[in-house]
């Protein structure tokens, strides 16, 4: 039942890389989205079951993959608590995303659009692996997998070099990442002789929390840095803001909802080793938010809605790794799972603008959408608002718990760092709300590009909203990102905050539940009552800062555009190095990328390979060639010649026997 | 009655004017005839020493000795009539070459 899961997703894979060119569009499209609500289906009712066992996991070992010696690793899948709702959102959603693409990708021919079908059931194929792979390794495959899925798509229309090229440099900043995580496993092996995620906890956790570089610090410190590179963290975030030159489907569904978050979930799911080094907790720590607000700043700026939407997603996964740097793995993978929601809502409806538009991804060539295209509008509406978390939506609680427990750690620097960002998180988004759908329509479009398009297309002459297919996803995960929050709304304001102590047993070592109780339960009355009254003071900070970030935002790109243009125009240097991206590509390509160029050509190919390699070979040969054109001397053809050196020869010899 | 010395110069002296006849001699035929000469010059070592040492086995090297020196003329003057036709000359020194 379990294997069913990545399963289905991976049938579909099959059959559109073998018979999807030669059917139609409906027939490929229609057997890639119906595998993946079928394995939604499957999920819902595994996790149904799950939550009926006893010790909530269902575990399945699928085949003996490597026997060993000591390395016995099985094709295990196990479902807990935290994979479970990893698998909800990564086929809910991505069923949802699946219809959406039957319309988006329509232009495309049967061939195409059968390829583009075939790798996104591949990638939820893989992605499925990596959430309920039992082992390290087993996760490895589902983590390589999608790398590959990710280029593949990224690279999608690879007839344009700029997206062939962003797929490549996708693949190949996350392999610089996950050679950490290879390492990490590796050292994790050679440290608890085993993989498998339950046993390695049950060792780590008897172990002394790491008060100095220690080797769990080392190995959770590999383990994070193949995070950067999947979750696009400081420094490995380059890779994402290029990949959304892939259809905009597959930035909802990759790039934004679930695979970029499989750092996070490693994360949570290594959360035992991650406890017993301080260290690198405080490393994720100041890394996530550190790269919440230098994305936070970056989107500001930025004119393409798409990758607005992309520095939105690096903030927000910033966010979500300063929650695993304070240890609230639960408030973590929260709005991990929130941030699923309204983000792919919000991805899917920039894809309904540029549908409309023909194509059009800059900002400043929109504007007053929100007549044209209402369902777009309302529905993108509301994943601002979760995003800036405004009371309410799902984005609230789950922004809010991390900002929370961050404070509540004693981290005040960084909880203050990421109420800035989530301040700057409300500017850029109703910047771009403003931007796209409100104030004077720009005339172009609906002439000239349009039109000129629809030429050539030979249908509609107007800007039309999202058909049925595009329309349903938008207004699902607009529900969801509505409601989505209210399984953690916190005990502050009444709640019961039921996804922690859902999520909790997966963050421990696997014990009969209840060995330790959530921390929230209080010591004290007091106690609690002042934790009550810090966390709504400080959710009222937080709706404050969400307030007037959308104020500032309505203030600046609402009623006085002119006043942005003029702010921009007195701190040129700032501006230009957010436009610029704080330059990072070009430091990157300064500092590693030319370097590894100059050395290559220098001395691995000159030197090395054609100096060395080359010249070993032609070496042997000429030495031969030389030696023998000396030797040919003797071989006169005269047998007389010969006679007499074989005779001379023999009288040496005897000579030497007889006289020595 | 000769001692074994006697039959081993006499061995010796063959041996020369074979070898003799193989290095001076320009004439194919002769050559083949010069090597004739130093095998059995050797034979006459192997039967001498034979003797001297009372056993047979120098005896049955000559018989094997003798029956490669017929196989050895039989194909050698093949060749020689062989090289002759092609040359119309019997000179060693005309087959310089492996191949023409």
């Amino acid at each position: 039942m379990l294997t069913l899961i990545p399963l289905l997703p991976f049938i579909g894979f099959l059959f559109n890389t073998t018979l999807g060119r030669r059917v139609s569009k409906r027939v490929s499209g229609g057997i890639a989205t119906a595998l993946m609500f079928a394995s939604f289906g499957v999920s819902v009712s595994v996790v149904g079951r799950m939550l009926g066992a006893a010790d909530h996991a269902l575990e399945q070992t699928v085949f003996e993959w490597i026997p060993s010696g000591d390395l016995n690793i099985p094709f295990t899948l196990r479902v807990d608590p935290l994979s479970a709702l990893m698998t909800l959102v990564v086929t809910g959603i991505g069923a949802l995303i699946h219809l959406y693409s039957t319309s988006y990708m329509h232009d495309e021919t049967d061939s195409e659009f059968a390829r583009y079908f075939s790798y996104l059931n591949l990638f939820a194929a893989f992605m499925l692996v990596l959430v309920l792979g039992a082992s390290l390794p087993v996760m490895f495959v589902g983590w390589e997998g999608v790398g590959l899925c990710s280029y593949l798509l990224i690279g999608f229309w690879f007839q344009k070099p700029s997206a062939a090229d962003a797929g490549k440099k996708a693949f190949v900043v996350n392999r610089v990442g996950d050679v950490g995580f290879l390492l990490g496993m590796l050292l994790t092996f050679d440290t608890f002789g085993t993989l498998d995620f339950q046993r390695v906890a049950a060792v780590a956790a008897s172990m002394p929390v790491e008060a100095s570089l220690g080797t769990l610090t080392i190995i959770t410190l590999l383990l994070f840095v193949g995070a950067t590179g999947k979750s696009a963290q400081i420094p490995l975030y380059v890779w994402l803001p290029d990949a959304m030159e892939g259809p905009t489907p597959v930035s909802a569904l990759i790039h934004a909802a679930t695979m970029v978050t499989a750092g996070v979930y490693m994360i949570g799911r290594t959360a035992v080793l991650f406890s017993h080094a301080p260290i690198t907790l405080d490393v994720v720590a100041v890394v996530g938010v550190a790269t919440a607000l230098m994305a936070g700043t970056i989107g500001l700026v930025q004119t393409d809605i798409k990758r607005v939407l992309a520095y939105s997603t690096v903030s927000q996964l910033g966010y979500m790794f300063l929650a695993m740097g304070v240890g609230a793995y639960a408030a973590g993978i929260f709005h991990l799972y929130t941030h699923a929601f309204f983000k792919a809502l919000l991805f899917l409806g920039s894809g309904a603008v540029i549908h409309a538009l023909a194509g059009e991804q800059d900002l400043r060539r929109m504007g007053g959408l929100k007549r044209e295209l209402p369902v777009t509008y309302w529905t993108f509406l509301v994943g601002a608002l979760a995003i800036a978390g405004v009371p309410l939506l799902s984005g609230f609680f789950s922004k809010d718990e991390i900002l929370f427990r961050t404070y509540a750690s004693g981290r005040r620097v960084l909880w203050l760092v990421a109420v800035v960002t989530s301040f700057l998180t409300a500017v850029y988004m109703f910047r771009l709300v403003f931007l796209a759908f409100h104030g004077p329509a720009k005339a172009g479009y609906h002439h000239e590009e349009a039109g000129h398009h629809h030429e050539e297309a030979g249908r509609h002459t107007h800007l039309h909203d999202a058909p049925a297919s595009m329309a349903i996803p938008l207004i699902v995960l607009a529900i969801g990102s509505i409601f989505a929050g209210y399984v953690g709304v916190p005990h502050a304001l009444s709640g019961a905050n039921r996804i922690e102590s859902f999520l909790e047993p997966s963050f421990g070592v696997h014990a009969p539940a209840s060995h330790e109780p959530a921390e929230a339960v209080p010591e004290g009355a007091s106690a609690a009552h002042d934790q009550t009254s810090l966390e709504l003071t400080l959710m009222g900070v937080s709706t404050v800062v969400a307030l007037t970030g959308i104020g500032v935002a309505a203030f600046f790109f609402l009623r006085r555009r002119d006043r942005a243009e003029a702010l921009a125009r007195r701190l040129p240097g700032v501006h230009r190095l957010l436009l610029n991206k704080y330059r990072v590509d070009e430091l990157y390509d300064a500092v590693i990328v030319q370097p590894i160029k100059r050395l290559s050509a220098g001395l691995l190919w000159r030197g090395v390979d054609a100096g060395l390699v080359d010249g070993a070979v032609n070496g042997v040969g000429a030495v031969v060639r030389s030696a023998s054109g000396a030797m040919r001397r003797l071989q006169t053809g005269s047998v007389r010649a010969y006679a007499a050196s074989l005779f001379f020869g023999v009288v040496v010899i005897l000579g030497y026997f007889l006289w020595r | 009655m000769p001692s074994l010395n006697h039959f081993l110069v006499l061995s010796a002296v063959l041996f020369s004017i074979g070898t003799a006849g193989v290095f001076l001699r320009r004439n194919l035929i002769t050559i083949l005839l010069s090597i004739e000469i130093m095998l059995n010059a050797v034979n006459l070592t192997f039967v001498a020493v034979g003797r001297f040492l009372g056993t047979v086995d120098g005896q049955i090297i000559v018989f094997f000795v003798i029956t490669v020196a017929a196989a050895e003329a039989a194909v050698g003057l093949a060749i020689v009539i062989a090289l002759f036709r092609h040359r119309e000359t019997l000179s060693p020194d005309a087959f310089m070459s492996l191949k023409w």
